[in-house]
């Protein structure tokens, strides 16, 4: 999941599944929807009527979400999920988390970012979302939303500060 | 304490738990049977079967109130089918209910039966369905079962200090309650160690913190209060003292925006614009029982509830009110929650010593506290036993508590 995309110059790269984030890798964001009524949200995206049953909307709007959350909790995957999870091989556990967006009030569930497992993970502590490569086959390097600890490190201080920016856009 | 509500439970019954593969059918049939033996009351005087589905076993698991019916013999007696995932068999009671308490039939039988695959859940059925989330938890994230009850666990320990220790003694309590019970798949007494060293499979939960899939069934013939009392005159007295009654079926769904994430969503609700409900879905299952039946948890003799993780009954003595959130390490440590304590919790043995048999499992819970209330349960006896509640939840949004009294 770590490889540069360098490495596979001839795969062509698509999301995992349509339409639930978008491709840019350096500062890519959620997209959830948005009631226009009431402006609540609901992730995944859809179409059709909102969720709450004080709203008569009948339609909702995609909009991104905010790229930086608390960890409500996590987990790690110690062995391979049955299908249509499709694996790495060989496996290599890998950590969940489930991520709060303050501002639009979801907790949202995704993969944490390859190398970060449970143990580097905390209640409470900040995130932010990148993209991953989740599995590939001969034509396609499939690619996945990943929940990464949003502290910047000595050698991505400058890609960090720019998260922090990006955060407070959505 | 009786209400104008309340329905008897003539009769219960149960095929052991176990993994043999066989048709689910064959599990049913012994349920059936003995839960009428148990009544006292031949196949053709029942008026309603009340089947809680099976979604694994082909068509005749998705019609299981007719596949039942036809399987003791059609008799043209009227019936309901109930899916509600872990959950269903609590619908199929409340179906039950509401038929004899609007009048419509006067004894109804309630059965559930599975045979469940080794390993791992996984969604029903192959291809590619984009827009299950079901489907999509497990393509896009490998959101396992077990993930989202490692989430809760993991939750407990940085929120409220739980340890894997804590955990442990879970499974321990349960195994040393149900290891003579007859109908158990699991009759090891464990120790500690057996769970610690057994294999992380989702962290921080281990193999032996997670409950198993089981094959079993399970069936309760249940009446009204009239039928109840002519039923027992023919044998004996024309009262209805010391019959175990539903005083109970709580079957809500969750109240907008269900803030928490639950199995299987891949996000909660949102709470920017409505905010999170006072009393949380988990919570407001068992509180809706408490309000039907007119008393609370310091009423309860016993509980069961739905062990499918050791963290997660923790939770459960929470949301049912034996404790205040954050507390329950503590009641677990005082001994309060293990047979002879305050509130024995699981007194069956649990899931811990079942494994889970979908439909059947709910139905099952009710089948120990009826044994308990009777006084019929053996080396497992919580002694003076009168009110008892079962609590579980079944995926996407199905709520499930019965309340047993007598």
């Amino acid at each position: 999941m770590s490889d540069s995309p360098a490495t596979a110059p001839t795969l062509s790269r698509v999301p995992i599944i349509e339409g639930w984030f978008t491709d840019d890798v350096h500062a890519p964001h959620l997209i959830g929807s948005k009631c226009p009524l009431c402006g609540t949200f609901v992730f995944p995206p859809r179409s059709g009527d909102c969720p709450s049953p004080f709203c008569d909307s009948t339609t909702l709007e995609p909009t991104p979400l905010s790229r930086r959350g608390k960890v409500w909790s996590y987990t790690e995957n110690r062995y391979t999920p049955p299908p249509p999870y499709v694996p790495t091989e060989p496996f290599e556990p890998y950590a969940l988390a489930a991520v709060e967006l303050e501002a639009e009030g979801l907790v949202v569930l995704g993969k944490v970012a390859t190398g970060v497992l449970a143990a580097d993970l905390k209640v409470g502590m900040e995130m932010q979302l990148e993209l991953d490569v989740s599995h590939r086959d001969a034509d396609h390097e499939y690619m996945v939303y990943v929940w990464a600890p949003a502290r910047p490190s000595a050698a991505s201080t400058a890609s960090a500060t720019a998260s922090t920016t990006d955060g407070g856009a959505a | 304490m009786s209400g104008d509500k309340d329905i008897a439970i003539l009769g219960v019954g149960m095929h052991p738990w176990g993994k043999w593969g066989r048709d689910f059918t064959e599990y049913g049939m012994v349920a059936a049977r003995a839960a009428l033996a148990d009544a006292n009351i031949k196949w053709t005087d029942i008026q309603y079967v009340a089947g809680a589905d099976t979604i694994r076993n082909g068509y005749p698991g998705f019609i299981a109130g007719a596949t039942f019916a036809q399987k003791l013999g059609w008799s043209g007696v009227r019936i309901s089918s109930s899916y509600a995932a872990c959950a269903s068999g609590a619908q199929a009671l409340d179906s039950a209910r509401a038929q004899i308490l609007a009048g419509f039939c006067d004894v109804a039988l309630v059965i559930g039966a599975d045979t469940t695959p080794k390993g791992f859940f996984a969604p029903v059925g192959g291809g590619d369905r984009k827009a299950d989330p079901d489907w999509q938890r497990f393509h896009v994230l490998g959101a396992t079962n077990p993930v989202y009850f490692a989430l809760f666990a993991r939750r407990r320990m940085d929120m409220y200090g739980a340890t894997a220790e804590d955990f442990a003694q879970v499974k321990v309590k349960n195994s040393k309650h149900g290891f003579t019970n007859p109908n158990a798949r699991f009759k090891k007494v464990n120790v500690i160690e057996d769970v610690l060293n057994s294999p992380v499979v989702s962290d921080p939960l281990r193999l032996l913190d997670i409950c198993a899939t089981s094959d079993g069934a399970a069936a309760m013939v249940v009446c009204s209060m009239e039928f109840a009392k002519k039923h027992r005159a023919l044998a004996e007295n024309s009262t209805t003292d010391g019959l175990c009654r539903v005083s109970a079926v709580g079957t809500v769904t969750p109240v907008y925006p269900q803030s928490v994430l639950e199995l299987p969503d891949i996000a909660s609700d949102s709470t920017a614009v409505v905010p999170a409900p006072a009393r949380k879905y988990k919570d407001s299952i068992a509180w809706s029982a408490y309000e039907q039946a007119g008393i609370g948890p310091e009423d309860l003799s016993l509980a069961e509830v739905y062990d499918l993780s050791t963290a997660l009954e923790l939770d459960w003595y929470e949301h049912i009110g034996l404790c205040a959130e954050g507390e329950a390490e503590g009641l677990l440590r005082s001994g309060a929650t293990t047979i002879g304590g305050r509130i024995p919790v699981n007194p069956s043995g649990g899931l811990a010593c079942f494994g889970e048999a979908i439909p059947a499992q709910a139905i099952s819970q009710v089948c120990e506290l009826v044994w308990q209330l009777r006084g019929q349960a053996g080396d497992r006896q919580v002694e003076g036993a009168k009110v008892g509640i079962t609590a579980n939840q079944g995926l996407f949004g199905h709520g499930s508590s019965v309340i047993v009294s007598r």
